[in-house]
């Protein structure tokens, strides 16, 4: 038996189904595409694509392994652990295992250096960060509600927060002028802007640290922030997911800080959003958290969290590990510090070909600034630098026009996600990129000129023979002056340095006859 | 402040069917803890057969994950987030299901969409299949879930087809187009048909006939069957269960395309707590959509890889399913058994983990309001929580679901003598624990007597 193809089907399917708000058709993905078609291995595959456009954690996954070897307590299924089997694998209760919640508030409490407590009653379990956000705007906003996102913002936001809520996302656009820093003028006026298109605002999303800047946002920020939503009386949505991310000397700074120090602020207002795929590098065990402030929200999330349970196997699992404290002490600082030594190493690499990236102490990526290598100043320019990059250089990374970036030019490209010598690898073919480029560039402008050379050459002989025969004629019309002569002065030589004289068929040349 | 969602009630869970959870978590049964607690018997787990799943791991240790064929394969799976799922898996379900209904039919790994848990997969469905305001018919008596799972974010409707215990509550022909012309009345746009095949809450399996009327209906009017087969691994006697995916086999028209089949491991495997769900249709389409929607609950990838080797060895398969199917029937033999002793009846039954037991010569008024005050009597005065029929939005009052396989055979016991002392004492009990206990269902019986006129019966 057949099937009718997706176009002849899709009149039975719903609007949400049959339209694009999943998003994949984005460049975002094309490239993972383009990577799982031929994706790199230093053995079978060394000409193949580097994956950089996938915002994942590798580099510590030897602790987390070493720790499970250890405690077979943890799993149910040895020979140690299998007395929890039954127990746990009857457990379905959407408020979470206790001890789970307990070691994840512990652990979000360590990741901001003990500065903030959280209580395990407000926290939520969803599918992965994914489930976090899209059960976050089903519970702040109706279908047609907007919140206001900062740009550039992470791409698969869009799927999240709108596709099957039918909640908008609107830009805050910021620029690298101020390193792409939120103000409250830029809030101002895309909140105005909704409100001119008759859209209500429901609350502003922003991740910190930053995807993709790879940036933590500053206290006057975050203040900034928190009195706008205030004062407009809507929601503030927090994706933290790179808060255990943060390798520089600087200290992250949680909004749930400044909550505690300023009792003016309604907390009600504010929930933040959490995954243990970025920080722990467990993407596949699929575990988010919401965690708010505001009961109604706790209440209602937690209902819908029916729709994404945390495995409870992997809830008994995790559970043991974060409770942990030696273990989570241990595997933080570590963290921190092979992230900031693959950051520092990717950096100064790129740095000496030329290329630089914007000033980052979290995550695990990098902005990077190609703006000197685009044709134009156009997404267009962007989309083809890009191309070029994935089919002749062999690396993915992610153009910024897919972060609704409001300058071409910029790039993410993920450093966390590889061995050494694959970022070596990657390395070396970014720099012989950059040095082809400028190559090219100056090959370009050699060869064009010598082009020129030789069309000014030919044309000046042309006009020297032509004004040589007019000055024969002269000497037979004394009357008669043209008006090239002039030109045959002193004018033709600069005309002849001008574009325009290139072309024989340039006007200035037709009228000097 | 909150979206409309988080503020109004619509979550479906001020039903009675988790208000008896509530009371039961106030006041769990346990055998030497708190032997005058309420037994819980209004949760449809099967905790029959984990023995058998946990001496399967102790003979095989790999699947830690750690360890397979000597190489680690840790790594891989924390990475793993590919909403394809993993393949060993699917292949091992898709062959599970298969050997579920005994060989008679195949399935394509390709066409199954992981979630989380059937939860997960019904809504999946919904948002893909249906608009908000668009309805999906459901045959009543149907799992109290549904009003959730169905209708809460999607935005869908529900349109009861009243089945009715004249018949034996099956579904027929005219039960469908009266239930198609109420929603015409109410300006609703059908968009497909949802059954639970076993039956929850009634634990009898469609028959042919049934599934016959289903597919022509639905073939007629170009609409959807979504067929939940979350029970079809419970299937312990005669008819022998049918699954959807053999009658749509053999047919001339192709309906496919419209039939969408849901199941989960949570019942057949006894395994709630690891959320495995699945979606499995021929339309690619809905494929392609379910997929994308995977997003939002997929399955952990140590769970897949756990269940991967489980489910791919053969020899524990088969003698799982036929055991765990025995088992089911002794427990099931024994409840019906006792229940007889006492002169009250069950529905005939031949799956599933519960019995729909027919108390309705046990009502002082054959009204809802009179099976309230009944239930209530039962949860308080005899200590069981089972769930009432108007939670599973059954037409005649008196009906009540009866969930055996999530506890003991001696527990079971204790439950069967306490409601033979409560219809000897002529259906009085003796009354509900504490003042506080009686006021706040008072409180809740008054608000379902109130939701009784609203709602259709």
């Amino acid at each position: 038996m057949g099937y009718q193809s997706v176009s002849e089907n899709s009149h039975l399917l719903s609007r949400i189904a049959a339209g694009d708000g999943h998003g994949e058709n984005s460049s975002y993905f094309d490239g993972w595409k383009d990577y799982d078609s031929n994706p790199f291995h230093p053995v079978s595959n060394p000409g193949g694509v580097i994956q950089m456009g996938l915002a994942e954690n590798l580099l510590c996954l030897d602790l987390i392994k070493e720790w499970i070897k250890e405690h077979p307590e943890a799993s149910i299924c040895t020979e140690e652990g299998l007395n929890y089997f039954e127990a746990v694998a009857n457990f379905q209760d959407y408020h979470g295992l206790p001890s789970f919640r307990q070691a994840l508030a512990r652990f979000m409490g360590k990741a901001r250096g003990g500065r903030v407590s959280f209580n395990p009653d407000s926290i939520v379990m969803s599918g992965g960060g994914t489930g976090a956000q899209e059960t976050l705007a089903f519970c702040l906003a109706d279908p047609g509600d907007a919140f206001l996102v900062p740009t550039p913002y992470y791409p698969a936001f869009d799927r999240d927060f709108c596709w099957r809520t039918g909640v908008r996302l609107l830009p805050i656009n910021c620029f690298s002028s101020n390193n792409f820093k939120l103000t409250k003028a830029a809030l101002e006026s895309a909140y105005e802007t909704a409100r001119k298109n008759n859209i209500r605002v429901k609350g502003v999303l922003m991740t910190n640290p930053s995807n993709p800047l790879g940036t933590t946002m500053d206290r006057d920020t975050l203040k900034t922030l928190l009195t706008f939503v205030n004062q407009k009386r809507i929601h503030l949505v927090c994706d933290e997911v790179f808060s255990g991310s943060v390798f520089n000397q600087a200290d992250f700074l949680s909004v749930c800080e400044l909550l505690d120090e300023e009792p003016s602020y309604d907390k009600s207002l504010i929930h933040i959003a959490y995954s243990l795929s970025k920080d722990l590098g467990l993407p596949g065990f699929r575990v988010g958290v919401i965690y708010s402030y505001n009961d109604t929200v706790v209440k209602c999330a937690r209902r819908m969290s029916s729709f994404g349970l945390v495995s409870s196997q992997t809830q008994h699992l995790l559970s043991h590990m974060l409770n942990d404290d030696d273990f989570t002490s241990k595997y933080l600082a570590e963290n921190k510090r092979r992230l900031h030594t693959r950051h520092e190493e990717f950096t100064s690499g790129l740095e000496k070909f030329g290329i630089k990236c914007l000033p980052s102490t979290a995550g695990l990526f990098i902005w990077m600034d190609l703006r000197q290598f685009l044709k134009e100043n156009t997404e267009n320019a962007e989309l083809k630098l890009w191309r070029v990059i994935i089919d002749d250089v062999k690396l993915n990374i992610s153009p910024g026009s897919s972060f609704r970036c409001t300058e071409p030019g910029w790039f993410r490209v993920c450093f966390a996600n590889m061995d050494d010598a694959t970022m070596h690898v990657a390395l070396k073919r970014i720099g012989d990129f950059a040095d082809k480029v400028k190559d090219e560039t100056t090959q370009l402008d050699d060869a064009t000129m010598h082009v020129a050379l030789k069309r000014i050459g030919d044309f000046a002989d042309k006009v020297k023979d032509e004004t040589t025969q007019l000055q024969q004629k002269k000497r037979f019309n004394k009357k008669l002056r043209l008006s090239f002569c002039r030109i045959n002065d002193g004018g033709i030589t600069q005309h002849l340095m001008s574009p325009h004289l290139q072309s024989p068929r340039s006007p200035l040349v037709k009228a000097s006859h | 402040m909150v979206s409309s969602k988080a503020a109004r009630n619509s979550h479906g869970q001020d039903s009675s069917y988790f208000l008896g959870w509530q009371e039961y978590e106030k006041n769990p049964y346990h055998p030497t803890n708190n032997p005058s607690g309420i037994i819980q018997m209004g949760l449809a787990e099967n905790q029959l057969s984990f023995d058998q799943i946990e001496s399967w791991l102790e003979s095989n240790p790999d699947v830690l994950g750690l360890k397979h064929d000597g190489a680690s394969v840790f790594r891989e799976l924390a990475l793993f987030q590919d909403y394809h799922g993993l393949p060993t898996f699917k292949n091992a379900l898709a062959e599970f299901m298969a050997e579920l209904r005994e060989n008679k039919v195949q399935f394509d790994p390709s066409n199954i969409v992981l979630t989380a848990g059937a939860t997960s997969a019904n809504e999946i469905l919904m948002f893909c299949l249906a608009d908000p305001g668009d309805a999906f018919l459901v045959p009543t008596p149907y799992y109290p879930g549904f009003d959730r799972d169905l209708k809460w974010r999607t935005g869908a409707e529900i349109v009861p087809i009243h089945c009715s215990s004249s018949n034996n509550f099956k579904i027929t022909k005219s039960a469908l187009e009266e239930a198609c012309k109420r929603a015409q009345k109410k300006k609703l746009r059908v968009k497909g048909v949802l059954v639970t095949n076993p039956s929850n809450p009634l634990g009898t399996t469609l028959t042919r006939h049934e599934l016959e009327i289903l597919v022509d209906f639905i073939c007629a009017k170009r609409i959807h069957l979504i067929s939940d087969e979350i029970y079809s691994g419970t299937c312990f006697g005669i008819p022998e269960f049918i699954s959807i995916a053999e009658v749509i086999g053999g047919r001339i028209d192709d309906v496919e395309d419209q039939v969408h089949i849901v199941y989960s491991l949570s019942k057949d495997l006894g395994l709630p707590g690891f959320r495995i769900g699945a979606i499995y249709s021929s339309n690619k389409a809905v494929i392609s959509a379910a997929t994308k929607m995977s997003s939002f609950g997929l399955i952990s990838s140590q769970t897949q890889y756990l269940l991967a080797m489980l489910l791919s060895d053969k020899h524990f398969t088969a003698s799982y399913i036929s055991e765990n199917k025995r088992r089911i029937k002794i427990r099931h033999d024994q409840l019906v058994e006792g229940l007889a002793d006492v002169g009250i009846p069950c529905l005939e039954s031949n799956a599933g983990l519960f019995c729909w037991v027919d108390m309705r010569h046990l009502l002082d008024k054959n009204t809802f309001t009179g099976e309230m005050e009944l239930w209530k009597k039962i949860v308080y005065g005899v200590g069981l929580n089972v769930s009432p029929g108007s939670s599973c939005h059954c037409t005649e009052p008196g009906w009540f679901r009866v969930c055996f396989a999530n506890m003991s055979t001696e527990t079971l016991d204790v439950a069967m003598q306490r409601l033979a002392s409560f219809v000897e004492s002529g259906g009085q009990g003796e009354g509900p624990k504490g003042s506080r206990g009686l006021k706040r269902l008072m409180y809740w019986v008054r608000q379902l007597s109130l939701a009784d006129d609203r709602t259709e019966r």
